[in-house]
């Protein structure tokens, strides 16, 4: 019956209790809607540094990571592509030659990562072959070939077909150059990935560098999962224990970084929505413990005890917060599941953001147990913001409060 | 057996700046079966004296035992216990939980007993049946008149089976003709099933009902008499 007390009393000031209810459910959906936006843009950039960028796991020449130098090569690489492959829940492979060096177009020139790739390898691994906004990805067997990024097309001022040349100091020594032919143009969310990077076949690079067959710089190992993260780098590291494993997450600090303190991130954020609440409702609480001074006098006079009178304005106050919150939660995956659907666009700011890695069109992103957590945490709210408000009904004496003329 | 025994019972309020002599030195025994009225000039006591046999608030000098125990010596929760399961209340006002129906009220009390559900509810039921109000049952204390909502007190009060039951002022919010039949069916009750009333007036018609009269003036009795 205390409960039926306890959600009655919530209804019997209409108006007050709605202004607290609805301050909670606007709090917490738009607290929520901004979780579910949040995740949904770290989401988009970890499944691009994977996808686009980083692959799960790289393999390098022990030295290569802290001196990228081209003379570092992984040696015998079929032999270790061989080995990868036959590892569990190692989905693709694809080695490559990279050598970082200067690229000019007729009227201007810049620093870029040519990476050499063997097209149908790396297709299984990254997607560059779906960012590409024009030409093909190295279908025509002419020589040559090299896929720009948008952002390094523009700043060379280069188009489909221009030629371009790559000048670099061959494995003897010798200072080299080639022409290579625009074949393709890709974009991704990252302008300052898609500025650094142009991709040619490794053939046609391991010519140019006078580099021997079967060496590689990098081999890029994509997993059927992420959560066999790892445990597959671990079994790597000690069959190839002369080379450098590194998962995506110590390639790329900066968005793992993102990833992990995602979590601590939201408890603060909807803490501090939740603690600008808990005065909103310790103060409504109040207000209807004092107005109900006589009756709480009267319940206490004929022998309700204190934890029962302590435990029906905690539950009045659980259930308030309770009910607001969970309404908030509805609202705020309402929100989540339409723009989950239809991507929020991010307009104005988008260029700052993609020169980040960040997706322009942020498709939210919410899940159930972050949801159970939020309403724990509202719970808990209530919980605490009911003391004040119940002690204060406790103090009261019962003889004196059910007094008429006082 | 007196259910009720208060010795040199004195009450001084210091709330203000002014000392109050509420209660100076009353004497008292209350047996089984009493229908008792105390009466006296507003000011006179009457509510101190009845929170006191109530233990709703504490003497500054003096003794009370209700049915043999000290309830003096009772912590403040045992206190809170013994009222729930030796005494009923019935105040002027304020005596329902306005977010619960006539029955609802009157089986709280048994809830709190932790009487099973099913007993509760036909105990409330026939209560309710008896205090004439058999086809209220379902109405919340808003849709009830005062008289009714003061025989919903009284049921509620009988419902948790006490050894006595205090009601302070209880007709003063009703008119002539609630009046009376709040106080016939107190009357009845206590004849036909010996229940002890002990409630306070300063209405002659509600006196004149009584079957003891106790008068105060200044917190002192001054006179004590029994009918019949
Ligand atoms: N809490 C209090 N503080 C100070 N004086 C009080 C308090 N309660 C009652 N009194 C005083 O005690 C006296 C007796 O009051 P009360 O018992 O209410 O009389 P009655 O019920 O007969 O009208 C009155 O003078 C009243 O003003
Ligand atoms: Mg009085």
């Amino acid at each position: 019956m205390l409960l039926a007390i306890a959600w009655r009393n919530i209804w019997r000031s209409r108006t007050r209790s709605l202004v607290i209810l609805i301050a909670i459910t606007l709090g917490l959906a738009s607290g929520i809607f901004y979780m579910a936006f949040y995740k949904g843009m770290l989401d988009q950039r970890i499944n691009s540094a994977i996808k686009t960028e980083a692959s799960h796991i790289q393999i390098h020449h022990a030295k290569y990571l802290t001196n990228p130098d081209k003379k570092f090569v992984i040696t015998s690489t079929d032999s270790v592509v061989q080995a990868i492959r036959a590892e569990e829940n190692v989905k693709a492979v694809s080695s490559r030659l990279i050598v970082n060096t200067m690229i000019q177009s007729p009227t201007t020139g810049s620093g870029v990562k040519v990476t050499g790739i063997d097209p149908t390898m790396e297709a299984q691994v990254t997607n560059l072959h779906s960012k590409l906004i024009d030409g093909s990805y190295f279908e025509e067997d002419r020589r040559n070939p090299i896929i720009i990024g948008e952002k390094l097309a523009e700043k060379l001022k280069v188009k489909l077909k221009s030629k371009l040349v790559i000048t670099v100091q061959d494995m003897a020594g010798n200072i080299t150059g080639a022409a290579f032919k625009v074949v393709g143009i890709y974009e991704t969310s990252n302008t300052s990935f898609d500025e650094k990077n142009v991709f040619v076949r490794q053939t046609d690079l391991s010519r140019l560098l006078a580099i021997g067959e079967n060496t590689s710089h990098e081999i890029a190992v994509l997993l059927t999962q992420n959560e066999q993260l790892n445990p597959v780098a671990r079994k790597l590291r000690s069959e190839l224990s002369n080379l450098s494993v590194k998962t995506w997450r110590e390639i790329m600090p900066e968005v793992s970084l993102l990833e992990s303190s995602f979590g601590l991130t939201m408890y603060i954020f909807i803490g501090i929505i939740l603690l600008a609440l808990l005065f909103g409702i310790v103060n409504t609480m109040l207000m209807a413990v004092l107005e109900r001074t006589k009756e709480l006098g009267m319940l206490m006079a004929i022998g309700m005890n204190r934890v029962r009178v302590f435990a029906m304005i905690m539950l009045e106050t659980v259930m308030l917060s309770l009910f607001g919150g969970l309404c908030g939660i509805i609202l705020g995956w309402l929100l989540n599941l339409y723009f989950g659907a239809t991507g929020i666009d991010l307009g104005a700011w988008s260029a700052a953001y993609k020169s980040m890695g960040f997706d322009t069109l942020v498709y939210t992103r919410l899940s159930w147990s972050i949801s159970l957590q939020v309403a724990i945490m509202v719970m808990v709210t209530g919980i605490i913001a009911s003391i004040y408000p119940a002690l204060k009904a406790l103090r009261l004496k019962p003889g004196e409060a059910i007094r008429i003329d006082m | 057996m007196n259910v009720i025994e208060v010795k040199q019972l004195k009450k001084i309020y210091n709330t203000t700046e002014v000392k109050v002599n509420a209660l100076n030195g009353v004497d008292l025994t209350f047996e089984q079966g009493e229908f008792a009225a105390i009466v006296g000039p507003s000011g006179s006591g009457k509510t101190t004296l009845l929170n006191m046999l109530g233990g709703l608030d504490e003497p500054t000098e003096g003794e009370i035992r209700i049915g043999g125990t000290n309830i003096l010596e009772l912590s403040s929760s045992k206190l809170i216990d013994f009222r729930l399961r030796n005494i009923g209340f019935v105040f002027q006002a304020y005596n329902l939980i306005p977010v619960l129906t006539a029955l609802e009220n009157v089986e709280f009390i048994m809830q709190l007993q932790e009487v099973p559900k099913k007993e509760r509810q036909q105990r409330a039921i026939a209560l309710l049946e008896q205090v004439g109000l058999g086809d209220r049952t379902n109405s919340r204390p808003s849709k009830l008149s005062g008289g009714q909502q003061q025989r919903v007190a009284v049921a509620r009060a009988l419902a948790s089976k006490p050894k006595f039951v205090l009601a302070d002022e209880p007709t003063a919010n009703l008119d002539s003709k609630s009046t009376a039949n709040l106080l016939d069916i107190m009357e009845e009750l206590n004849r036909k099933e010996n229940i002890t009333f002990v409630f306070s007036t300063h209405d002659q018609r509600v006196v004149n009902k009584a079957r003891r009269v106790i008068t105060l003036e200044d917190g002192q009795i001054i006179s004590d008499l029994k009918k019949e």
